[in-house]
């Protein structure tokens, strides 16, 4: 290749990798705060603050209590600095009334906000079947279709009511599958967890549409904690939709967040994120440290839970969603696509437990690393002794884009079953220069084309999201590698 | 058409175009011929606008424009179209998307509104059912997996499609079987009219029988070096091209 064509290359990748950030804007807003700090006396104020009985209080402080023995984890292909957890702030709700009664009473400020967001807040668009339950920093504002859900026995709430008013459930379930013990991040979000949201589909019942929470991490230095806990009861289904924005600042914000599903028999639990956090300016300064762990049990037999993630957003993102298939016949399935641009770290992958016979699980990994960033896909299989009959299906395909970024493929497995069938395939390719002039050639303008390539790349991973989603996804994947051109 | 003039081209420092000199107007088709390596491809990569090719002298007017001096897919939106050697594939995304986003770029580009998915539909229908294709090449990934020469009537299908103004086939009639090159040549001819052109980058006279050619040109070394009528083809099938370069580098302009 000639070096004025390389420079070309270059140009194109540079200009690619200096989008802005779309969703930067703080709503000014009247934010009640706690001080900063974490100890015993935050944890209780918490607590307080959301009026949990004192079991709840009791739980946060024994997850605190571990946390402090705790060594805060190193081993991810991911440099930050180090956080200082007494820096932070872990309450902050807009001063507001916290209940409403309807929508006309929520700040309009605030519904202006999620507006912005493309959120369908407003009761004409949730009728296109979304039912939001909307995380402004850590208050619950306004959750929607809770009567149509409730019809049909299913329970859609903020998981600080779920704690007042389904005790049971919840002290049965939370902490179940991530137990506090689990690591250092579920530990302090088990302390300081700040709401997030609670669903339960009784026995029998095919939930009637899909559910979406929308997270914003808006006040500054706010390490924002959700908690998430998803049950699907005996032959139930469920299809639950995660999307995430942040505004934009300078310095680095903390997420933490814990989900938790539990699939029980013949239940099925579709869990899908799309996650557009700011990922930081173009030099590397600012952006969100995503640090999530999400499990999904399948309990039950014949149960099946299945990720499908698309992360764009956020400076650092560490996260792992897996699946401990304990139930016989039980399926687990991770559909990701990771992009990472500019100064991006992302260190993600799923973990898959079978322990149940007969039990697959299926792993399609697409990383897309352009700019100077490092992307890294890390997945454990593993198959306990009594897991006859196991199978796994691993894909993990990596995109460069420019030869300034890293990608990085870490399998792991631990087979202890002789019968277990496993495969793992992996591919690393390079957006192709002919591929560009065939499309240019074609009248399709560089960027477009470098986006067809890239959305052909994710195909597979696309066709698992729920349909107003995928093309949501299309959009940010655009957004994420956009640039002027020429 | 288009009028070339003078043009020299580098690769990688090396000079592979030395000087092309070729005119083409409306309603006309053009041959270009030549041994392996002449330069053939790199000339049809120059005009679609390849970055990898530096054009060091000359110029290129197509349509009355300075076409060197436009980004390739504006020249692909002002109607220079190329049905490449090799098609590339485009994993995940379906020939037909690819065809309509093309279609309704050039569209837009030229001020006619965008083709709905029905009239794209009815529309690669016609085309396909001119080129004999399996309407499932439409659904599956851009070339991914077509035989050779499935790949080459997926090219004639796009032109047909986009109807571009100048059509280049670099040796489009490779790799296909006898009954193919009969129904691509026939999707060729039913694309000509009196205000396009076609330019056929072919080494077999063969191809010529069906797709009857208004000039023949020879290039070598960079160079055209002969030029004619539909009878040079016959001769070169007769004589090879060792006459020609060996002799003199007479050239006969049109
Ligand atoms: N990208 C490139 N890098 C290096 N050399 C190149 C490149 N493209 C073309 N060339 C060289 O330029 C010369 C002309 O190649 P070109 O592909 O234009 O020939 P052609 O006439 O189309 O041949 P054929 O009949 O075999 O298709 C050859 O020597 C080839 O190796
Ligand atoms: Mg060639």
């Amino acid at each position: 290749m000639p070096e004025e064509n390389k420079n070309n290359e270059m140009k194109v990748v540079e200009d690619l990798t200096q989008s802005e950030y779309k969703w930067g804007f703080v709503t000014d807003i009247e934010e009640e705060e706690f001080p900063i700090g974490l100890n015993e006396e935050i944890i209780r104020k918490i607590s307080a603050k959301k009026e949990e009985p004192e079991w709840m209080t009791e739980w946060r402080l024994k997850a605190f209590r571990y946390w402090k023995t705790m060594e805060e984890p190193h081993w991810g292909k991911v440099k930050f600095p180090k956080i200082d957890y007494q820096a932070l702030r872990y309450f902050a709700a807009p001063k507001q009334k916290p209940q409403y009664e309807s929508l006309d009473e929520v700040d309009p400020e605030l519904l202006e906000t999620f507006e912005k967001l493309g959120i369908p807040l407003e009761e004409q668009k949730v009728l296109a079947g979304v039912a939001v339950d909307a995380v402004f920093d850590s208050v619950s504002v306004a959750t929607t279709f809770q009567e149509t859900l409730a019809e049909k026995g299913i329970i859609f709430c903020p998981i600080s009511e779920a704690i007042k008013n389904y005790p049971d459930l919840v002290k049965k379930y939370m902490g179940s599958v991530v137990p506090y013990t689990d690591n250092y991040y579920a530990a302090l979000n088990s302390a300081v967890f700040s709401d997030g949201s609670f669903a339960y589909i009784p026995k029998g019942v095919r939930c009637p549409m899909e559910l979406s929470t929308y997270f914003r991490i808006n006040a500054i230095n706010t390490g924002q904690f959700e908690r998430t806990l998803i049950i699907a009861d005996d032959d139930s289904y469920v299809s639950y939709l995660e999307g995430c924005t942040a505004p934009m600042r300078d310095e680095n914000q903390l997420h933490a967040a814990v989900v938790e599903l539990i699939a029980l028999e013949n239940a099925e639990i579709k869990y899908s994120t799309v996650q557009n956090w700011y990922p930081g300016d173009k030099d590397g300064k600012g952006g969100i440290y995503n640090l999530v762990t999400k499990r999904g049990a399948c309990r039950g037999n014949n149960s099946k839970i299945s990720w499908t993630q698309v992360e764009t957003g956020s400076a650092v993102t560490w996260k792992y969603p897996g699946c401990i298939l304990q139930g016989d016949n039980s399926v687990g399935e991770f559909y990701s696509v990771a992009v990472t641009n500019n100064h991006q770290q992302a260190d993600t992958g799923t973990k898959m437990i079978h322990i149940g016979k007969n039990t697959k699980s299926t792993i399609i990994s697409k990383g897309i690393s352009a700019g100077k960033s490092d992307n890294s896909y890390r997945g454990l299989v593993k198959v306990t002794k009594n897991a006859t009959g196991a199978r796994n299906f691993s894909q993990c395909d990596s995109m460069l884009m420019g030869n300034q970024c890293g990608a990085h493929t870490f399998p792991y497995l631990e087979i202890d079953n002789d019968t277990a069938i496993v495969e793992h395939e992996a591919t690393t390719s390079k957006v192709s220069e002919d591929q560009i002039f065939y499309l240019n050639q074609r009248g399709i303008a560089t960027e477009d084309a470098v986006n067809m390539i890239v959305n052909g790349f994710c195909k597979e991973v696309f066709k698992e999201l729920p349909m107003e989603f995928a093309v949501e996804a299309q959009k940010l994947l655009a957004i994420s590698l956009e640039g002027s051109v020429g | 058409m288009i009028e070339i003039k003078n043009l020299h081209a580098n690769v990688e420092g090396k000079e592979i175009l030395q000087g092309i000199n070729l005119k083409v107007n409306a309603g006309e088709i053009h041959a270009i011929m030549g041994p392996n390596g002449s330069g053939k491809s790199t000339l049809a990569n120059v005009l679609a606008g390849h970055e990898g090719y530096e054009v060091t002298e000359g110029s290129v007017s197509f349509n009355g424009k300075d076409l060197l001096d436009m980004a390739p897919e504006d020249r692909a939106r002002e109607g220079l179209f190329l049905a490449f050697q090799y098609p590339v594939e485009i994993p995940g995304i379906s020939n037909a998307t690819f065809l309509q986003t093309a279609l309704n770029e050039i569209r837009k580009y030229n001020g006619q509104p965008e083709l709905s998915p029905k009239e794209f539909l009815d529309l690669i229908k016609e085309k396909s059912e001119i080129l004999n294709m399996d309407s499932s090449l439409l659904s599956r990934a851009v070339n991914q997996g077509f035989s050779g020469g499935e790949k080459k009537r997926n090219e004639i299908l796009q032109m047909l499609t986009i109807n571009p103004k100048l059509a280049i086939l670099d040796e489009t009639d490779s790799g296909l079987d006898i009954d193919a090159l009969k129904i691509v040549s026939q999707g060729v001819n039913a694309f000509r009219s009196d205000d396009n052109a076609v330019i056929v980058v072919t080494h077999y006279q063969r191809l010529l029988d069906y797709i009857v050619p208004d000039f023949v040109h020879v290039l070598f070394h960079g160079k055209i070096i002969k030029s004619g009528n539909k009878d040079l083809a016959l001769e070169l099938e007769e004589k090879g091209y060792d006459w020609l370069t060996k002799g003199s580098l007479e050239t006969q302009n049109v």
